[in-house]
């Protein structure tokens, strides 16, 4: 046992029992420990009349003070939707090519078509809409444009997509794989690639070039034009610049020609995406952003 | 009976394993059959092997130690694993590239994640938790563990269990339950290994020979008695097939989260708070050589501490499905349990009045000295964090990550440092530490690494909540996803290195310890008897 007189400086002793050499005094507990305690229990009771807390047997106490996390969110909702709802009316019907020669409408358009961007196409396109290069997601910042790059057709292309099976308006276009579905050998594929970088100012065989440039009229200037300029009409690449959406180097345009390429992107409007599509203001706000992101035309 | 009973068992267990190794549904669990397989085999040949020799038999007056310091070994052994682990799944968040092509579906950052968290807050934690109990009912209890070898079998069952559910992580047999992974069948056998847990220490606690129960005992029995029923409740499930890992849950939906977050939160509160408290019970004032500060502050922190710490989870489900009421009540109960909290640190601390000194001459006392100041920091910030005003900008967040490590490495990481370097010169009986300047190096360490983790997520956490709420004067957000993670990368960094630091220092007590056994002379033999 242990030293039943044995004091501490406070003058406090201890309880008397002894476990392997362990005593324990007899302090009180600090007071200012026992009266913070009490304080938050007096809060918590406080606070449980105040707010939603205790469940009864069909539903619980609502609170005095008629709080609930849903209403707060729709309320602060509601009141961002009522501060913006003349310049949403304007931006749902308008017509976008007037969108940029109204200051407020524009501005509007442009941060809610930022805050669109960053949520629903950042993951293809990145933050700041310069694509994935040679990846096949399409920069969105210089002026080339597989589809057109007025706000018209960047709205519609953010409507109804590109190559999916969610909207019947889609934009469509399929190159042949030439290769694989035996169109050209190998042999002529080969030239085809020296012609495309021949025409695209790269180093290139100027023999296969120029046995190329017969394939190149004869297959592929249908939709990517005689002088290799591309046509948006059917999504056709301008090949003559030095942009590549899946690289310009010998092997990629290869695989390109030989294989296809097949990129497609989702319809965002909510007509054809019932859970998370865009609304109309939101497809024209998009629009809007990337219209002015630099390469707009 | 139980000789041949052993055998037969065995055999049966053996026989089934095979039988479930060939009807396997999945890899996890065709490979958990093969590890069963191999364990009940080889322990049947044993067993078989010793039928006729007659079993030792232990000095029944002697403490069992044995078991506590393989209990200490193992600690020692998966408390480095868990920090490589964290470590290196630190460097995968910082450095994608980490998460290495050929290692998808087994290196990934998704499948080490479980792999650390289980292998630190149950392997390390759970191994420090069984073997000082172990350890402290025997001395407070001076009784000798209860139930021969049950204790054994206590300490390989969680060894197999530990081996079964980071085995299966890696493989992909989860239930996708955080902290709770493992499936439906390494569930079942942790619950029997518990309940002879439970029963070892029980046991022990009612054949002492000390007219009353010490304080830690309370903490420690409250801690299993309460896991067992937090286990069992959470991982109710039904197997889709006996031959496969899947099981599907009883509960769905936000009943199902909720149940989750019971379990998850009080996982937290009797695991690593509760057990560990009671480690602190009996270690600082051992080590102080200084009685218990205020036993009236241990009784009323004690049953104020775990009747409202089960009510606190629904703090983790703000702002979700969950009924605001409940929301509401988990918030209370856990600004409640602040002071509750601060008890056990209050205790802690001031049992070191009058001994301040050992601070500066005995690294041990500072290393549990520490702990304890973590230990109040961590319970400070968790009930501030529950307030739902600051929860809608901490949640989901590093914060929680940083909350979460200023307990687990300053807190249960720092108090479990001081028990083995206080139990190994006196388990193995040997005069000293083998160096008290590599302790120091050890402390200052992991200090410095748990001051650099907690810092960086502190940061990382607050600037990526207010870039997550974070819109221009129309509503609109600011900023995307994909530029918080990018804001985040230099304190990812830092984390990293704050790993590093505290993953050197433990290994830099593995090498102590082990030179403590090795190279320091034994005491002269004095078998303190446990009668």
């Amino acid at each position: 046992m242990s030293d039943k007189d044995k004091k501490n400086e406070h003058g406090y002793g201890t309880t008397g029992h002894e476990w392997d050499g362990i005593e324990e005094w007899n302090n009180p507990m600090p007071r200012w420990w026992v009266w913070t305690f009490y304080a938050t229990i007096f809060w918590g009771v406080l606070y449980t009349i105040a707010y939603p807390a205790w469940p009864l047997v069909n539903k619980a106490t609502g609170g005095l003070l008629g709080y609930s996390t849903r209403a707060e969110v729709a309320q602060q909702i509601s009141d961002v939707e009522a501060r913006n709802a003349e310049l949403e009316t304007q931006l749902a019907s308008a017509d976008l090519t007037q969108i940029a020669g109204n200051d407020a409408l524009q501005n509007y358009a442009v941060q809610g078509g930022a805050a669109v961007f960053r949520a629903n196409c950042s993951q293809c396109h990145g933050s700041g809409g310069a694509g994935v290069q040679a990846s096949g997601y399409p920069n969105l910042l210089d002026d080339a444009w597989l589809w057109g790059g007025t706000i018209e057709q960047i709205a519609y292309t953010v409507r109804h997509g590109i190559r999916n099976e969610q909207s019947p308006d889609a934009r469509w276009s399929e190159m042949p794989a030439f290769g694989t579905d035996e169109i050209l050998t190998d042999e002529q594929i080969g030239q085809v690639v020296h012609y495309v970088r021949k025409i695209s100012d790269q180093d290139h065989d100027a023999a296969q070039a120029a046995a190329g440039e017969a394939v190149y009229l004869d297959q592929c200037a249908g939709c990517h034009m005689e002088d290799g300029i591309g046509d948006p009409e059917n999504g056709a690449p301008n090949l003559t610049d030095a942009i590549w959406l899946y690289g310009g180097d010998v092997a990629s345009l290869t695989e390109t020609i030989h294989d296809s390429r097949f990129g497609v992107m989702p319809a965002w409007s909510a007509e054809y995406r019932p859970a998370g599509g865009l609304s109309d203001s939101e497809i024209n706000a998009v629009a809007a952003y990337v219209h002015q992101l630099g390469g707009g035309e | 009976m139980w000789i041949y009973l052993k055998p037969a068992l065995l055999g049966l267990i053996t026989l089934f394993a095979a039988l479930a190794a060939n009807f396997a549904r999945d890899l996890s669990y065709q490979v958990h059959a093969i590890i069963i397989l191999a364990v009940a085999g080889a322990l049947f040949v044993w067993s078989v092997r010793r039928i006729d020799e007659p079993a030792p038999v232990p000095d029944q007056t002697a403490y069992m130690d044995d078991v506590i310091r393989a209990g200490v070994i193992a600690t020692a052994f998966w408390g480095a694993v868990g920090f490589l682990a964290g470590t290196w799944i630190a460097f995968q968040l910082a450095f994608p590239q980490l998460n290495f092509e050929f290692l998808q579906g087994i290196g990934n950052f998704g499948r080490l994640r479980p792999l650390h968290t289980s292998a630190v807050i149950f392997a390390f934690g759970g191994n420090a938790l069984i073997c000082t109990s172990f350890y402290i009912v025997q001395r407070t209890s001076a009784a000798r563990l209860w139930g021969g070898n049950l204790a054994w079998f206590v300490f390989w069952g969680y060894q197999l269990f530990i081996v079964l559910a980071a085995t299966g992580y890696l493989l992909g047999g989860t239930q996708s339950k955080e902290y709770a992974e493992p499936e439906w069948y390494v569930d079942l056998w942790l619950t029997l290994v518990w309940v002879a847990y439970l029963a070892v220490f029980l046991g022990t606690l009612i054949k002492r020979k000390e007219p009353h129960i010490y304080v830690a005992n309370w903490f420690l029995l409250s801690f299993i008695v309460t896991v067992a029923m937090l286990h069992v409740v959470n991982n109710l499930s039904i197997p889709v097939s006996i031959w496969g890992s899947k099981s599907v849950q009883v509960f769905a939906g936000v009943q199902d989260a909720m149940t989750q977050w019971w379990y998850g939160h009080n996982a937290v509160g009797f695991f690593l708070t509760a057990g560990f408290l009671g480690m602190m019970y009996y270690f600082v004032p051992k080590q102080a050589e200084r009685p218990v500060y205020s036993y009236k502050l241990s009784i009323i922190h004690f049953w104020a501490l775990i009747f409202l710490y089960i009510w606190a989870g629904p703090h983790h489900l703000h702002y979700t499905a969950l009924p605001d009421w409940a929301s509401t009540l988990g918030m209370v109960f856990s600004v409640i349990l602040w002071m509750p909290s601060w008890g056990g640190m209050i205790n802690g601390l001031m049992t070191l009045s009058g001994a301040w000194d050992k601070l500066r001459t005995d690294p041990v006392i500072r290393m549990m000295v520490v702990s304890i100041g973590f230990y109040g920091m961590s319970t400070f910030e968790g009930p501030m964090m529950s307030i739902r005003a600051v929860n809608s900008l901490s949640h989901y967040t590093d914060w929680t990550i940083g909350h979460v490590h200023s307990g687990a490495l300053g807190w249960n990481g720092m108090i479990t440092f001081g028990c083995l370097y206080f139990l190994v010169p006196r388990l193995w009986n040997r005069e000293r530490l083998y160096s008290l300047s590599l302790v120091n190096w050890h402390f200052w360490l992991a200090t410095i690494g748990i001051v650099l983790y907690a810092a960086s997520m502190w940061v990382t956490g607050i600037m990526e909540g207010l870039m997550w709420r974070e819109v221009d004067a129309q509503g609109f957000l600011v900023n995307s996803f994909a530029d918080t993670v990018a804001a985040k990368f230099p304190m990812y960094v830092v984390r990293a290195l704050g790993g590093v630091l505290f993953l050197a220092g433990a290994l830099i007590m593995c090498y102590n310890l082990w030179m403590t056994v090795k190279a320091q002379p034994a005491k002269a033999a004095v078998m303190a008897p446990a009668e």
